[in-house]
């Protein structure tokens, strides 16, 4: 209950840069965690969109849900357009500029990797947000390798569920050694706004990893998705945290914690894992935090 | 200013001169040293631009589809592997009306690798919406840049430059490197109508469904056809400022001839020996240069062609299934005149072999001689 206050608390705050009738699923995490990154970041905010489901979710022609200049660009190209507009709006001299990229997982963790991966390299001064609802929703619910092993998608069908475990995206990001690299939950919006507002200030390439629960995709109840986005840090398997020059800090530790199972089994898409595949993830869940953990020690 | 310079030199000086504020490009032989030569420019402050080394041909044309819809003028150079892979881009920034500018050295295409002059790559990305200029000479290849952005901004249609692997981007021509007065006097700065705006917050490229989509293509190919008058325009205005003047096809000895070899690039300039030697053997041989491809100047083109016999199209590329895209072209525009040439096709110069005027020659007389069959191209060289 006290999250849900926090929730409001936070929706209030800001300029609100969402305008209503946008075309997402019911309880869809990624409309959420925009109209929350948009009040952190107000509107000297460019949005640089990929395909990915808020191609659609922003509005068909002359319609855009959001108040602020908008590019979409093809699949691969969030982090290197944004780079392309970064470049020429420093040119224009227009400074006090967010240049946010914001893009699903499969055009971050698939198809965008290279070019993700070339700006971060070249420190770009641009936000990427990456919106991880972790299959390819959009197009109706194939694997990406974003998918957690075990889930059940239309390209893992039943009797051939995701064998592997999901990338590791944020040590990729991090082995880039950019500024800052985060995790944030629409569950947890403080945290979630305190980190883009934080992410705002820093120069260089910043990266988000969002978990954005989709009830369609995730086969839950359009009720449940914030709570069970919610269970995800509960039960350590999306664990909050931030690495800012190095230094790494988890942001949230849940006085309650859940086993994975849990969190697992109120999914359709994770009904058929093995009890040996849920043990599995258990074990990296708690191997994960205590990692976590040592590297906050250590810093 | 005269100097001697190779052809990607005179890409260099064409993007300096016009004041190209973001450049995004990928190296691969034999662009290189433009990427080289921009790149001590804006190290040096000579260009006050930002290059952004990006990590594919890809990325480099996407940079830009983020950098001129924030409204600055862009530009990046490519070849051959590196055009085909920026295919889908090309095709984006058609849609979105970004008036870049990029110059293609032509290049073969894999498989096998090979890096010599060859049409085969801008030619088969001749659908993705740009205006293409081919060039035959390094002064061309400068001023056809500067030219290129005047276009591309008064349309909103992006422009591609291609010039022959080697034979022009590693030769060095005498060049005459116009004052950036005059350029700033031809060329003003870019003004987009729209572009990324704070206090007018617009959404660029989203989705637009069929009710609209139709009558955007339309848009798109009305501008398209209409570079053919503005380019008419820009190449006089162009020609007022500096003395060269330049067309959207250009004839040499057409007015009597009988029958008139048709090339685009650097085999025109061996052509052009070839009609000589030809009228010394007897042969009224005239020469229409390509430099417009798209939009394909229909009218120029028949008002040249359509009173010869015969027309021999040299084509520096082979498009598997259909034989020389340049003849085919140059067929389906003069079809619908009431009586017009045989139009025969020869394929030549494939790979960066080289063309000289005695195989120029030997096609047409192979036309001349009636040995030739309309429907199957000449394969002039070919080895057993």
């Amino acid at each position: 209950m006290q999250k849900l206050i926090d929730l409001k608390k936070e929706m209030r705050q800001g300029p609100d840069l969402m305008m209503p009738g946008l075309l997402s699923c019911q309880g869809c995490g990624t409309a959420l965690a925009m109209k929350l990154a948009l009040k952190a970041l107000g509107e000297r905010t460019v949005v640089v969109i990929p395909a990915c489901c808020w191609s659609i979710i922003i509005g068909v022609y002359p319609h855009s849900t959001l108040r602020v200049p908008v590019i979409h660009v093809p699949f691969e190209t969030a982090a290197v357009a944004a780079s392309g507009v970064r470049a020429g709006l420093d040119i224009r001299g227009e400074s006090n500029v967010t240049v946010m990229a914001w893009a699903g997982d499969g055009g971050t963790f698939d198809i965008g990797l290279q070019s993700l991966s070339g700006a971060a390299e070249r420190n770009e001064d641009i936000l990427y947000a990456c919106y991880d609802n972790e299959a390819y929703m959009n197009t109706g619910i194939q694997r990406s390798s974003a998918t957690p092993v075990g889930a059940w998608t239309t390209t893992t069908p039943t009797g051939s569920l995701k064998q592997e475990p999901k990338k590791d995206i944020v040590s990729i990001l991090l082995a880039h050694g950019i500024p800052y690299v985060a995790t944030a939950s629409v569950a947890y919006p403080d945290d979630f706004v305190n980190k883009f507002k934080k992410a705002k200030e820093i120069k260089g390439t910043r990266f988000i990893h969002i978990l954005s629960p989709c009830p369609p995709g995730w086969r839950i109840d359009s009720s449940k998705s914030i709570k069970v986005a919610r269970m995800a840090t509960q039960s350590r398997i999306f664990p909050l945290y931030e690495v800012e020059a190095g230094r790494l800090s988890i942001t949230v530790k849940p006085e309650k914690t859940l086993p994975v199972r849990d969190y697992l089994m109120s999914q359709g898409r994770f009904s058929q894992m093995s009890e040996d595949m849920v043990s599995q993830v258990q074990a990296h869940a708690e191997r994960r935090w205590k990692d976590l953990l040592n590297r906050e020690a250590k810093t | 200013m005269r100097r001697v310079i190779k052809g990607n030199h005179a890409v260099s000086h064409g993007v300096r001169l016009s004041r190209v504020k973001v450049i995004s490009a990928y190296p691969i032989t034999p662009q290189t040293t433009i990427v080289e030569e921009l790149s001590e420019l804006c190290a040096s402050g000579a260009l006050d631009a930002k290059f952004i080394k990006v990590e594919s041909e890809h990325s480099a044309l996407a940079a830009l589809v983020g950098s001129a819809t924030a409204g600055v003028r862009s530009f990046t150079a490519t070849s051959s592997q590196g055009l085909l892979l920026m295919h889908e881009v090309l095709h984006w920034v058609c849609g979105a009306r970004l008036p870049i500018v990029l110059a293609n050295v032509n290049r073969a295409v894999g498989a096998g690798w090979n890096i010599w002059a060859d049409q085969t790559d801008s030619i088969s990305q001749r659908d993705t919406g740009w205006i293409q200029i081919y060039c035959e000479s390094n002064q061309e290849v400068l001023d056809s840049i500067i030219m290129a952005y005047k276009l591309a901004e008064r349309l909103l249609t992006p422009v591609m430059v291609s010039y022959d692997a080697f034979f022009l981007s590693h030769t060095s021509e005498v060049v005459d490197i116009p004052v950036q007065e005059k350029v700033d006097e031809f060329l003003p700065p870019y003004e987009p109508p729209y572009k990324i705006d704070f206090s007018d917050p617009r959404m660029f490229g989203g989705m637009i469904g069929p009710e609209v989509y139709y009558e955007e293509r339309y848009r798109i190919y009305r501008d398209m056809m209409a570079a053919i008058e503005t380019y008419g325009k820009i190449c006089d205005e162009f020609g007022d400022a500096f003395g060269r003047r330049y067309m959207a096809a250009e004839p040499y000895m057409i007015d009597d001839a009988d029958i008139v070899v048709v090339t685009a690039g650097t085999i025109t300039s061996v052509a052009r020996i070839a009609v000589e030697e030809a009228r010394q053997k007897g042969i009224n041989l005239g020469l229409m240069k390509l430099r417009l491809f798209r939009p394909i100047p229909h009218e120029l083109w028949r008002d040249l062609l359509g009173d010869v016999s015969k027309v021999v199209v040299i084509d520096r590329n082979l498009i598997s299934g259909l034989g020389g895209a340049f003849a085919s072209e140059i067929r389906s525009a003069l079809f619908p005149l009431e009586s017009r040439p045989r139009v025969y096709s020869a394929i030549a110069g494939l790979g960066g072999r080289d063309v000289t005027p005695a195989d120029v020659l030997g096609i047409v007389q192979q036309v001349v001689r009636e040995e030739a069959d309309v429907d199957v191209p000449i394969f002039w060289g070919l080895k057993e």
